[in-house]
């Protein structure tokens, strides 16, 4: 593998570990046994046979066809989107609650945005019986309020962070702080491919059971064996790094990440990191991220809440240094009309994260022949609200 | 010779150190209150650099960063504010803050103002021990900058060897595993890690800090140690008091009358 981490935890300059020394024997701790534990014949077994038996994969790839008409092309849409709990966050948490179990912590800590990684957290610390606390900023909580119900009726413990701009960043340095305080029985169960090394890479691997089904089920559907071009939206990079991670050394595979421009990339509210942000340090990692002349980091805007962040994984900062991923972003309002061209093609309704992803049919160009696959890394039920405004404010 | 190093050779017991976040109360409070500090008897200060994002910090410090990005503060600004300030105290500064606004700044940069401004060392809880010996130190030393590093009651002795064989100065010891706040005193597995460490025999002098916030845990941290920190209990202090001169001297003077 061309675009592997190296033994210190980087990508090239990007990612390591930038914890105050408090953190170091946790850190320390995960980074020595991540890799076993998740190559272990018996880690694989329960993973695969959870994935499997709970939280009903394979998740279908799905010929649009209607939407292919569309775009005069051929689409397939990866359905991640119908995975319990509605999210690809799921592969990741099953995978973590495995690990705190077999590192023996009996207390997992988790931050969320939109409440979907918070959701899936407390639902697999259920299935396993670990207490789960989900930090939540408090703006989040009062935006999300079926997700956090959702959490306490799991029995979690959602606590709303009222730090800084009270909405992820600060859930997420809430969460690393509770760790800090709680060093030896708590599981930090990270939500997507940011933070110290080693999450980035675990992340990373638990969600690459995305492109190990992608190849198998094109191949199957298509007698091909690689698609032209594959698109996934990222917050942090999760769904993409998942999607893409078995393509990255099959060159002639187009990958395409799409950000959250918000209101525009040149309006000041917008989450495309990329495109606006450089490098630095956030939550632990080096990486690009939004921030203003003295290096404080900048709040993001999305419609959004689960691409509301002003990071975006390592693995990403590198794969754009290396020209090997392509950047497009959406705008909020790009992708709600994506969100209802879908619903009302296909009869699906998306996550509006995803509806970035699938915004970006409308910006490239593709022939006839081509085999897209678009990656539908949530449900929309979470958005309800939000698309009910839209569609009376166009009379959609 | 480095100040802090001279402190150190001076004086081994009873070294109180005191953070407070440049910008807080009010914009324009930095000079008035190091100066008051140094008066009052306050052996080295901790000039707080304040971060959008940190990590380590508990609520008192978090609120007072904020506030202080709010007045206005930046790192620029403070090295602005810094100038002169070698005319007015001799006592030890050093800046402590999140290695984002000092890449941001340009590290060399940084070592550059620091060493025009007359700060003599740093602290950076989240530049890693191992990544500052490869990418920094050299450059640390160029200008005669002090990098101080932190143990933690998990810290073990084959790390904590490591890390005085790498700091500068002295050890910052973090008092236990939690962020900066206020506490009321030292439970017993807290005792036990000071007698650990003091145990290793470290080439390096040690203060403790995190959670010293009364005359009492003072006194008590200068038991094993060559004095302590204080932080969020000063802090607390100026937002009750606001920024004056006779408050902040009377607080050092306070917290030194267990000694
Ligand atoms: C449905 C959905 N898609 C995408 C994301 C963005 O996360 P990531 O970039 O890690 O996939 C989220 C985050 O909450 C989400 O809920």
């Amino acid at each position: 593998m061309m675009y592997k981490i190296d033994k210190k935890g980087f990508y090239g300059e990007f990612g390591g570990a930038f914890i105050p020394e408090m953190l170091y024997p946790n850190i320390r701790e995960l980074q020595s046994e991540y890799l076993q534990i998740i190559g272990s014949d018996d880690f694989r077994e329960e993973y695969y046979s959870l994935l499997r038996n709970y939280a009903g994969r394979p998740s279908p790839l799905y010929y649009a066809a209607r939407l292919s008409e569309h775009y005069k092309t051929r689409i397939f849409l990866k359905r991640e989107d119908l995975n319990h709990t509605g999210a690809h966050k799921i592969n990741n948490t099953i995978g973590q609650i495995l690990i705190a179990r077999r590192m023996g912590k009996t207390r997992v800590v988790a931050e969320t945005g939109a409440g979907q990684h918070g959701v899936a957290a407390a639902t697999v610390c259920a299935l396993a019986g670990l207490k789960c606390v989900v930090y939540m900023g408090k703006l989040d909580v009062e935006r999300q309020a079926p997700n956090v119900q959702r959490m306490r009726m799991l029995g979690a413990e959602v606590i709303p962070v009222m730090s800084g701009n009270m909405t992820l960043k600060d859930a997420t340095n809430e969460a690393i702080r509770d760790w800090i305080s709680n060093p030896a029985d708590t599981y930090y169960m990270i939500g997507s491919v940011v933070g110290p090394h080693p999450y980035p890479d675990l992340v990373t691997k638990l969600q690459s059971v995305i492109s190990e089904e992608i190849k198998i089920q094109l191949q199957e559907q298509t007698g091909r064996k690689n698609p032209d071009s594959i698109i996934a939206c990222v917050g942090g990079g999760s769904n993409a790094a998942g999607s893409f991670y078995h393509f990255l050394d099959e060159k002639e595979v187009k990958l395409i990440a799409v950000e959250a421009a918000g209101k525009g990339t040149e309006t000041g509210e917008s989450a495309a990191t990329i495109a606006i942000g450089s490098p630095g340090i956030i939550h632990g990692s080096r990486t690009i991220l939004m921030q203003n002349d003295d290096g404080q980091i900048t709040e993001p805007y999305s419609v959004s809440a689960g691409l509301d962040y002003p990071g975006i994984g390592p693995l990403f900062a590198w794969l754009n240094e290396k020209g090997r991923v392509i950047f497009e972003n959406a705008t909020d309002k790009e992708a709600l009309d994506a969100a209802f061209l879908l619903m009302r093609l296909e009869g699906i309704i998306p996550a509006l994260e995803s509806a970035h992803a699938l915004a970006a049919l409308g910006k490239m160009t593709f022939t006839e022949n081509d085999i897209v696959v678009v990656i539908i890394s949530g449900r929309g039920d979470k958005d309800m609200e939000a698309f009910v405004r839209y569609a009376e404010q166009n009379n959609l | 010779m480095n100040r802090i190093d001279k402190l150190f050779n001076a004086k081994n017991t009873g070294i109180l150190s005191v953070y407070f976040t440049a910008g807080y109360p009010s914009l324009d409070s930095t000079t008035e209150i190091i100066t008051n500090l140094a008066r009052g008897g306050a052996d080295m200060v901790e000039i707080g650099v304040p971060f959008s994002d940190p990590l380590a910090d508990g609520p008192v410090i978090q609120n007072s960063s904020s506030r202080a990005l709010r007045n206005g503060m930046s790192l620029k600004l403070l090295f602005s504010q810094l100038e002169g300030i070698r005319k007015k105290v001799d006592i030890p500064l050093l800046l402590m803050g999140y290695l984002n606004p000092v890449l941001r700044f340009g590290v060399e940069n940084f070592c550059r103002r620091c060493a025009e401004t007359g700060i003599d060392g740093v602290i950076l809880p989240d530049l890693p021990p191992e990544i500052y010996v490869e990418q920094y130190r050299t450059l640390f030393r160029k200008y005669n900058l002090f990098n101080i590093l932190l143990i933690s009651p998990r810290t073990d002795s084959e790390r904590a060897h490591f890390i005085d064989s790498i700091t500068d100065g002295f050890i910052y010891v973090v008092s236990s595993s939690s962020v900066t706040g206020v506490k009321p005193g030292f439970t017993g597995e807290q005792e036990s890690y000071f007698k650990r460490t003091v145990s290793l025999n470290l080439s390096h002098p040690l203060l403790i800090g995190f959670g010293i916030s009364s005359p009492e845990t003072f006194s008590e941290a200068c038991r094993y140690g060559s004095g302590a920190i204080t932080g969020s209990a000063f802090i607390r202090m100026l937002e009750k008091e606001g920024c004056n001169g006779s408050s902040i001297i009377r607080f050092v003077k306070d917290f030194k009358r267990k000694l």
